[in-house]
């Protein structure tokens, strides 16, 4: 691939007093590509998204995003830009309705800047607009359903609502972390196009998961981390191959038995 | 035995969506503006009672804690910050007000507004630093600045010192002096309700449910924080504006703690987080405060146990109670 990486992170390091927690990992990604970052719990994973989306500050190391150095900007700045994220544990507005937890996004600078998700132009109504997106991801449109308290909403839909929040902004990255994890496997298969409706719509996806079966599905490159750093990266098949991904997944003594065996 | 339970059903005109009524003929409209008319014409009312009640006095003292009280309520449960600046608001308030007054003449229609949006502008910068604080952290710093600011004027003796500043100037009569304050309470009452239901309402309500979204939602929480705090310290900096013109004084007891904690009493009364609820509280605890005077000394000790039953037996507050009441019917079924 020949095009211009969009995003582009050189060697990020993160400690939390004596825990590196990341050890100058570097990677890029094209427009449009979705990129799977996978690895054992407590590899960084999640860290990297903090880095990335400005929520913790690292301790060394640049971020360029469509080649601005956006190094150490504040989280709402970097959301600004186009580069959104969703949380691991759901962050939605417990006390309010599905619909209005789009709506603050909508009321965003930026969103006011592009007019929302697909609508173009000008924004109109945010409560319609806010409908209008959750029926893009999957809320029944004529039911009950986006005008129930989010505190009363299933995992699912909640997952979902965190898609909305990045969607209402109309982003150029959304980076998942773990959108799959705490679903029902026909939860997964209907949440599977909607990411790949996410890359045709020209949307550059990160996704963090563990369920390592649907996201082999969707991307099209895999990075691996281990201990804060990155072991291994390429397609599906070149890493599952990798020596090192089997260890750090199995451990060296099992993988070496499972090799002599094979 | 056969088992029943209670069933609450929402009246028909609750539609859906909770920024949309269908109205659909004067009786519901009637319902609708009933509950808000009754209070309107009821605070207007007020000053109208017979005078040998010796209740002039009382019915400004009511607004002035029903404004400090409804900073209160949209700080606390609309960004999340929870204040004990009620002192802080009127001392700033009140001295701005009182210097503009004194030492430049400037009669009390132009100082109120001035001090107002001046002392907001004051309160704000002073607790800019702690917009990161939440919760517990922000109420103690929002207790430390009138305790710093007392110390401050009494070791520098400035502002009059110990003795306050003196010769400010009186409402011209009680008759506007009651209808001012009661009109700026319905319009900071209505205001506010109006505001926190707008758009901007629901990214403070964001803030406060969950400020690390708003964040990832490409918005400035700490922009918004700051506006919330201006809105409310300018709130209360209006009533510690016009508790100086009510009393013909200010001094360091502008700083008494009263200010921010029967605000607060009064939100507990009266239905957290409805903002019409603290103005019902002051209405109710005001008065009782008043009329237990008679008791010397033992006036705190009844107050606090009608606190302690209302917390006790009522802890959602009247209006969360008369809400539900209102809008819902309530009926026993089999099950």
């Amino acid at each position: 691939m020949n095009r211009q990486a969009i995003l582009e992170v050189s060697g990020i390091t993160k400690k939390f007093g004596g825990i590196t927690a990341l050890n100058n990992v570097s990677f890029s990604i094209h427009t449009g590509e979705i990129l799977g970052i996978i690895g054992p719990n407590g590899s960084g994973k999640t860290t990297i998204v903090n880095c990335i989306t400005g929520f913790i500050k690292m301790t060394s190391g640049k971020i360029y995003f469509k080649g601005k150095n956006i190094t150490g900007k504040p989280a709402h700045k970097i959301a600004d830009m186009g580069v959104t994220r969703t949380f691991q544990i759901m962050r939605p507005y417990y006390s309010l309705p599905a619909y209005k937890n789009v709506v603050i996004p909508l009321f965003s600078p930026r969103a006011k800047r592009t007019g929302g998700w697909r609508g173009g132009g000008k924004l109109g109504d945010r409560n319609t607009v806010g409908i209008d997106i959750l029926e893009e991801i999957g809320f029944e449109r004529d039911s009950f359903v986006p005008y129930k308290m989010a505190s009363t909403l299933p995992t699912g839909y909640l997952k979902r609502l965190e898609l909305a929040r990045c969607l209402a902004l109309k982003p150029e990255i959304i980076i998942c972390d773990e959108v799959f994890s705490g679903l029902s496997m026909s939860e997964i298969a209907s949440m599977v196009p909607l990411i790949e409706r996410l890359q045709m719509d020209g949307i550059t996806v990160i996704m963090i998961e563990h369920r390592l079966r649907e996201l082999f599905r969707v991307a099209n490159r895999i990075m691996v981390m281990n201990f804060g750093e990155k072991i291994a990266e390429g397609t599906a098949d070149e890493v599952m191959a990798d020596k090192t991904v089997k260890e750090a997944y199995f451990g060296s003594k099992e993988v070496e038995e499972v090799m002599d065996y094979a | 035995m056969e088992k029943r339970r209670k069933e609450r059903i929402d009246r028909g005109i609750m539609v859906r969506s909770d920024s949309i009524y269908a109205l659909m003929s004067w009786r519901e409209l009637a319902y609708l503006a009933a509950p808000r008319m009754l209070l309107i014409i009821g605070m207007l009312l007020l000053p109208l009672v017979p005078e040998s009640w010796n209740w002039q006095g009382t019915v400004t003292l009511v607004c002035v804690y029903a404004m400090l009280a409804i900073s209160f309520d949209f700080l606390a449960h609309y960004i999340g910050l929870v204040s004990l600046g009620g002192a802080f608001f009127v001392g700033v308030g009140g001295y701005l007000a009182g210097i503009l007054n004194t030492t430049y003449g400037i009669p009390p229609l132009y100082t109120i507004p001035v001090a107002a949006l001046g002392g907001g502008v004051i309160c704000t910068l002073l607790l800019l630093p702690c917009l990161a604080l939440r919760g517990v952290y922000f109420a103690i710093v929002t207790l430390m600045y009138p305790l710093l600011l007392v110390r401050l004027i009494e070791a520098l003796d400035i502002l009059g010192g110990t003795d306050g500043l003196l010769g400010i100037d009186g409402f011209s009569n009680p008759w506007v002096e009651q209808y001012l304050v009661i009109i700026m309470v319905l319009l900071f009452l209505f205001g506010i309700r109006r505001m926190v239901n707008m758009d901007i309402g629901l990214v403070f309500r964001g803030v406060k449910d969950n400020d690390q979204a708003v964040r990832a939602s490409g918005i400035n929480i700490f922009y918004y924080k700051g506006l919330a705090i201006f809105i409310a310290s300018s709130l209360g900096c209006l009533a510690g504006a016009c508790i100086i013109y009510i009393f013909m004084w200010a001094g360091i007891s502008l700083f008494v703690l009263d200010y921010s904690i029967l605000p607060i009493a009064a939100t507990v009364i009266g239905g957290a987080g409805t903002l019409v609820g603290p103005v019902l509280g002051c209405l109710i605890l005001i008065p009782i405060s008043e009329l237990l005077r008679d008791f010397g000394t033992l006036r705190i000790v009844f107050y606090s146990l009608i606190l302690v039953g209302f917390i006790v037996f009522k802890s959602e507050g009247i209006m969360v109670w008369a809400q539900r009441k209102y809008h819902q019917i309530e009926r026993w079924t089999k099950i």
